[in-house]
């Protein structure tokens, strides 16, 4: 094969087609130190350890909420926490059929001579890094990378760079035995409209693929966590069915059917927005060989965050939340979304100008 | 959209699909002038253009032969020639649903400085010339590029020059309304096993698909036509489910599910293998977004050519032949091939000549 089918071959492809379960999909609680210290921050809680381990213990406990995911993306810190009664977080998922996984990036860097282009950095001991979080139990890793849409942006360059980058992480991985989610986000900010977004989405994934074949990269093994196509975020907003049939085009067109399953981002849209467009697509009637799902971070979190506002005595009321855009996204991947899971919190828009992880 | 959207975009969507209709394929008859000299020459009649007309008119007018065909593809000669009765070739084609396609590569050259490579020409006024095709009723194209394995072959200078002369020529056809075949030809010669040829495969489709996505090319109008994926000629034969896995694997790695069928050369394969494979990887159970069919030449015309022998008392004789390999190969589109084909003399025959050019 073009593909390095190492040990853990059998084992990758297993775990990625796990994950790409219809009905299920990523929770993304990867949030590093400083970046859930602002989510903390929003609702008032000091960003200290205690309590970015009791933000984790709320979701993970979510009674009925783990029936809906397939993985859960944790921070390095994370990995190695505890409920408060002295459980791993990780046997927590694995007891529920939760596969957990592991960012294993180190964030973006400008890339000299562009305007705000960045690459991704991690690639230092990655591999003893991978090999250590296998052993304390993660099976799949995510990383980010970042382009812009701009006047003359993304560049060659920095299109180039980020996918290479993201093909090197990806080998890596599977010679550890994590699955590789592939991440190549273009970002929403701009005034540019769908077909622009459409456009770029299409050369980056095309750039990717053909990184990943030049890599040896087994597509079986691996998930792409893509940014859904969409109008920039000063443009005006179109239906679900829009966003549905430019995002499905687009994958059509550029991600080989060897890979099972496409988690998407939610960027910065809100909670019910993001449901809604990933029930259009599955509703959408064309063919398609990946499953369609999601790995969200704020629109899995953001209603659930603002229910418990720090306080014990919300916990409940804030793992309730947090079942309900569960549910509401698991049925999203089968395009049975009925709507109305929406509370006010939910369509809230959560767009951050060039939004840092 | 990163595609070009000409002003025939849902023209070609259209005819690419109705060419991957499940059950029927195509018959490569675009044999140039000298090729198809070397085929007549080999049942001992002259290559004068009135034997070529007659041959493709028992090609073209095989009863029942061609509902098993969604296309047919045409040398330059013959997308102007007629019946015997005067009816235009293109019309007798038309008539039943069958579209008219064009070859228009100019053959091949060697890359300067690698072992025998090549690059295919063809590009200097491809626009003008597709533009006069489509008037003429021609509604896909075709383009052959071949690249072989060795022990630093295919080298990526080949890769590159071929995948971009295919997505160039592919985008020109697609502003002048003719849908292009993409056809990246590895040869089967050489002494690899199975798992070099899928490789070498996966490598060369993945070029194809980032130039033509480099090149704008609109995917949902463009059909491929790859080698299937078999151990090199010089290497022991394996099963139809063996090549049917590797094949089918290879282009779930490449080949995007905007491409809406696949339309396999037949190499030197004899007509029954290339029936059989196809069968295979149509039975196989697994993602295939794209439909499987055919586009064969030699593996169409073997048996037909060898009953024929140029006389005119054998046309029934032959057209049968040819019905019996539609029909199979259509079949197989289905994996509900049987194997029961009446094998006509020559089915079961290696077509394969050693460095084969067109």
């Amino acid at each position: 094969m073009s593909a390095f089918v190492g040990k853990y071959a059998e084992e990758l492809i297993k775990n990625a087609k796990y994950i790409a379960t219809p009905g299920k999909g990523i929770l993304a609680a990867d949030e590093s130190t400083g970046t859930i210290g602002k989510r903390l921050s929003s609702i008032s809680v000091e960003n200290i350890e205690s309590n970015r381990q009791a933000l984790r213990q709320l979701l993970f406990t979510s009674p009925n909420a783990l029936s809906y995911l397939s993985g859960v993306i944790l921070f390095e810190e994370t990995l190695y926490q505890k409920t408060s009664d002295g459980k791993p977080f990780v046997e927590v998922l694995e007891e529920s059929n939760v596969i957990p996984g592991i960012k294993v990036d180190k964030g973006t860097v400008e890339i000299a001579g562009t305007n705000g282009e960045t690459t991704t950095q991690g690639f230092d001991s990655l591999g003893a890094r991978c090999q250590q979080y296998y052993k304390a139990g993660a099976r799949f890793a995510k990383w980010r990378s970042v382009l812009k849409i701009g006047p003359n942006e993304p560049s060659e360059l920095s299109i180039q760079q980020n996918a290479q980058g993201l093909a090197r992480y990806a080998i890596i991985c599977q010679e550890n035995g994590l699955v590789p989610i592939v991440e190549p986000e273009v970002l929403t900010d701009g005034p540019h409209d769908i077909q622009k977004c459409a456009a770029v989405t299409e050369t980056v994934l095309a750039a990717v693929y053909k990184a990943l074949n030049e890599h040896h990269v087994l597509l079986e093994g691996t998930l792409l966590k893509p940014n859904m196509v969409t109008p920039g975020s000063d443009s005006p907003k179109v239906a679900p069915e829009l966003v549905a049939q430019y995002t499905v085009t687009a994958l059509r067109r550029t991600v080989p059917p060897a890979v099972p399953g496409i988690v998407f981002l939610s960027g910065g849209q809100s909670e019910e927005e993001a449901t809604l467009n990933l029930d259009a697509m599955n509703k959408l009637e064309v063919l398609k060989p990946w499953t369609l799902s999601f790995s969200f971070g704020r629109a899995l979190q953001q209603s659930t965050l603002k229910t418990w506002g720090g306080k014990k005595e919300n916990v409940g009321k804030a793992q309730e939340a947090f079942l309900s855009r569960c549910k509401a996204n698991s049925e999203a991947t089968l395009g049975k979304y009925g709507g109305g899971s929406a509370g006010g919190l939910a369509s809230e828009s959560l767009f951050v100008k060039g939004y840092k992880y | 959209m990163s595609c070009f959207l000409s002003k025939y975009a849902d023209e070609l969507a259209k005819n690419a699909a109705y060419i991957g209709t499940p059950g029927k394929g195509i018959l490569a008859a675009d044999e140039s002038t000298g090729t198809i000299g070397k085929r007549l020459s080999s049942i001992n009649v002259e290559n004068v253009e009135e034997n070529r007309r007659a041959l493709r008119e028992l090609l073209f007018t095989a009863p029942g032969a061609l509902q098993y065909l969604s296309g047919v593809i045409l040398f330059e000669e013959t997308l102007y020639q007629k019946t015997a009765s005067g009816k235009p070739f293109v019309d007798v084609l038309k008539e039943v649903g069958v579209l008219p396609g064009i070859k228009v590569d100019k053959g091949t050259v060697e890359l300067n400085g690698t072992k025998g490579e090549t690059f295919t020409q063809g590009l200097d006024g491809l626009a003008q010339r597709c533009q006069k095709y489509y008037e003429a009723g021609a509604r896909f194209a075709k383009w052959r590029a071949v690249l072989k394995i060795g022990p630093n072959e295919p080298s990526e200078l080949a890769i590159q020059e071929n995948a971009n002369g295919l997505a160039m020529y592919a985008a020109i056809c697609q502003q002048c309304g003719l849908v292009p075949i993409v056809e990246p030809e590895i040869l089967v010669d050489g002494p690899h096993d199975i798992k070099k040829c899928a490789e070498v495969t996966e490598r060369v489709l993945a070029a194809c698909y980032k130039s033509l996505n480099d090149h704008h090319v609109m995917l949902e109008g463009t059909l491929l036509k790859p080698n299937m994926v078999t151990p090199g000629s010089d290497s022991p034969k394996v099963a139809p489910e063996v090549i049917a896995e590797y094949t089918v694997r290879a282009l779930q790695r490449t080949v995007p599910a905007a491409v809406p069928a696949i339309v396999f050369l037949s190499g030197g394969q004899s007509e029954e293998e290339a029936t059989l494979n196809l069968n295979a990887m149509n039975k196989l159970q697994t993602k295939k977004p794209w439909s499987l069919s055919f586009s064969f030449g030699r593996a169409l015309q073997q048996s037909t050519l060898k009953a024929w022998a140029g006389k005119e008392e054998n046309l029934k004789k032959a057209q049968d032949a040819l019905l019996v390999r539609c029909k199979s190969n259509s079949e197989a589109t289905l994996g509900t091939y049987k194997g029961d084909a009446k094998l006509g003399e020559g089915a079961a025959e290696s077509l394969h000549v050693k460095d084969y050019k067109y």
